[in-house]
């Protein structure tokens, strides 16, 4: 039984990363049905930001020689990050997307992998070669509950991941922003005429889907405090399965199918060798995907479909 | 229609203008080096070593005036190249110094990885290679022109098994690799077959692997956990180890974990922080306990760039002077260039005894040196201690 809880704790934490980042790619989606292809290597920057943001606050703290409680930088590191990589998301969307809005899909889409290599030989540039590692802000607490062993850090990462997707649940479905961007992912031809700029409305979710993608940047250094240029490749594609699989635009069906990939992934490597992790939690995906074609909560609407 | 091809041609343009920016004068007559190393990638640490054993080298030899042959002194060229800690790059790095840069010898790559799919183009081209580094036997296998700089994982499996045996007394193992990679694939299975040997089938109690660039093995440590074993053996590159660690104390594991000469980069305990310390791992050599020309080179590189070399780092200075004796001992360059590789393969193969600062070496038919291993334990400052040497 314990074995089981601890698989289950283990997934609800790497489940948090595919849905923080799955939503970025289903928010884009929604609104300008591309996908941004770039979102993963968003993900990487943000990390390396968050990295770069705690990193100066210490030096600042230490220089001005007040002490900042670990946490306290912690919650300024994903504040200032949040905002520091929006913008990286606007500008993505205005160089990389906005020339290309009438162009095929296609065109598009690639535009996503062109400025993901960019983005990663740019760290790669900026960065060095070294392996970066993410400052541990908060002392690692175990507890050990009747044989299961759960740290602070990952009681910490799911709770964040969870308020944040709550807080954008919130802002979607209550504001006129997010009312605005409802109506966009309903008509983006009508829409605009209504007098709501379908630029404002890319350029927010852009900001909105890579402020998450930086808070899953900064997560991710907690839990697995090792940063490398090429972090968001592999960790992009499995979040673009989620999106995929939680239904094209949709934010809920991009939450739960995160968390639902996270799950499969550890639960495969439970039960089967894990050298067939991959293989067997794919078939999974793909089984899935045959009996229902547009994911859990999406929908057939191929007359929009313009890939 | 016109448009586009007008864009080609621009294009075109602009490639062929930089192709011609880019070639040079000719240089003068000099004897080429090749370095096959991951610069950047997964092990970039690993490059840097490389990168800068060689250069030291290098600036020994043309402060000389060059390297004599003969009577006759050459200036000496390295072509550095990033392998970007990919198969598929190192092969090509290797086919662009073979048949563009006209190298007269490689060194490098270094991990397995690389080295067995690279072994095999410049065996084909009859170039001579020494990987200072790859331990699996793959890489010089049945190539009479790949030769390498330290032990094999046949040997070091069973160094392994035997060290937990005898200072611990364990009878059931874990261990957790990377299943797509060459080394710690290989290295794991050399392991598993050496502790079954010592302990009898099925005392390799979880045998758990993942594919490279995975951050998250609470999986695979949950059912170490749980499967009873009492060490995990993971032989594993740096960044690696660091999250390997780190997750098993946080999943409660508080027993060893015991690693391989990948572990000693320069990097492992940075990355890793305390949570290594006390750990053991085999390797190639040991920076704290060195003494005479060992001492002389860890001492002039730490001066030079700042921190202790890791054993790529002493490898790669042997591989060099191994690759430095033998253009020497072949007599004269004739300028053939197919010649002098026949030429260079063959005094490399009569080498007897050569005095490296990680252990002597001569290397048998198949171009493998038969050298001793020695076992490190981190210790409570995160340094690489000396524990014990074993030889073959």
């Amino acid at each position: 039984m314990a074995f089981f809880l601890q698989n289950l704790v283990n997934a609800l934490q790497w489940g948090s990363f595919y849905a923080l980042i799955a939503l970025g790619y289903s928010m884009v989606y929604s609104i300008l049905m591309l996908f941004n292809f770039a979102h993963g290597d968003i993900f990487m920057v943000g990390a390396y930001i968050g990295f770069g943001v705690a990193t100066g606050l210490m030096v600042l703290a230490s220089l001005w020689a007040f002490t900042l409680p670990g946490w306290l930088i912690l919650v300024l590191t994903i504040l200032l990050s949040m905002f520091l990589t929006s913008f990286l998301g606007m500008f993505v969307e205005r160089v990389g997307y906005r020339p290309l809005r009438e162009a095929p899909r296609a065109s598009a889409a690639i535009t996503g992998l062109m400025i993901g290599i960019i983005l990663e030989i740019l760290i790669l540039w900026g960065m060095g070669t070294q392996r970066v590692s993410f400052p541990s802000l908060i002392d690692t607490v175990t507890y050990n509950i009747g044989g299961v062993f759960i740290t602070n850090k990952k009681i910490m990462i799911v709770a964040i991941s969870l308020s944040f997707m709550l807080a954008l649940h919130l802002f979607i479905k209550k504001t006129r922003w997010g009312m605005a961007m409802r109506a966009m992912a309903f008509d983006y031809v009508v829409v605009p005429l209504m007098g709501v700029s379908i630029n404002h409305i890319a350029r927010m979710t852009f900001a909105i889907g890579s402020a998450l993608a930086a808070v899953a940047g900064i997560l991710f250094g907690v839990a697995y405090p090792v940063l490398d240029p090429y972090m968001g490749i592999i960790f992009g594609w499995k979040a673009f399965v989620a999106a995929i699989l939680g239904g094209r635009g949709s934010i809920m069906g991009a939450t739960l199918a995160g968390f639902l990939l996270g799950f499969i992934e550890i639960f495969v490597a439970m039960i089967f060798p894990s050298t067939l992790r991959d293989l067997i939690a794919y078939s999974i995906v793909l089984l899935i995907l045959v009996f229902r074609p547009y994911g859990f909560f999406g929908e057939p609407y191929s007359a929009k479909l313009r890939l | 229609m016109k448009k586009g091809l007008i864009s080609i041609a621009v294009a075109c343009c602009l490639i062929f203008g930089l192709v011609l920016f880019a070639c040079g004068p000719e240089a003068p007559k000099t004897i080429k080096i090749g370095i096959n190393a991951p610069i950047t990638g997964d092990i970039p640490k690993v490059g840097e070593g490389t990168k800068f054993a060689a250069q030291m080298w290098l600036a020994d030899v043309n402060a000389a005036g060059g390297l004599d042959v003969g009577g006759k002194k050459y200036m000496v060229e390295l072509v550095i190249e990033d392998n970007e800690s990919k198969a598929e790059s190192a092969v090509k790095v290797n086919t662009k110094m073979i048949t563009e840069d006209d190298v007269l010898i490689i060194v490098g790559p270094q991990s397995s990885k690389q080295a067995v799919p690279a072994g095999e183009v410049a065996n084909n081209y009859s170039t001579p290679m020494i990987s200072p580094w790859s331990t699996n036997p793959k890489t010089t296998k049945d190539r009479p022109y790949v030769f390498r700089g330290c032990f094999l994982d046949p040997f070091q499996g069973p160094v392994v098994a035997k060290f937990i045996k005898k200072e611990f007394g364990f009878d059931k193992a874990a261990v957790l690799y990377d299943v797509a990679s060459d080394y710690p694939k290989g290295l794991a299975e050399f392991f598993k077959a050496a502790w079954e040997d010592l302990n009898g089938a099925g005392s390799v109690v979880a045998y758990e692997s993942f594919t490279t660039k995975d951050a998250d093995f609470s999986s695979q440590l949950t059912n170490i956990i749980n499967s009873g074993a009492q060490f995990i053996f993971s032989p594993q590159y740096y960044n690696e180890v660091a999250l390997i660690v780190q997750q098993a104390h946080q999943l409660g594991w508080d027993k060893p974990i015991v690693g391989s000469d990948s572990w000693g980069s320069a990097e492992t305990v940075q990355l890793c922080g305390k949570d290594c310390y006390g750990l053991f791992f085999s390797t190639h050599y040991a920076a704290a306990a060195a003494k005479g020309a060992t001492k002389e080179f860890i001492d002039r590189y730490n001066k030079e760039h700042g921190y202790v070399p890791d054993d790529v780092g002493a490898l790669t200075w042997d591989a060099m002077r191994i690759a430095q004796q033998a253009i020497k001992d072949c007599g004269t360059i004739t300028g053939d260039l197919k010649a002098d590789r026949q030429c260079v393969r063959d005094a490399l193969a009569q080498i007897k005894e050569f005095s490296g600062i990680t252990g002597n070496m001569t290397f048998n038919e198949d171009g493998d040196p038969a050298k001793c291993a020695v076992i490190v334990r981190i210790s409570d400052q995160g340094e690489f201690e000396f524990y014990e040497s074993v030889c073959p």
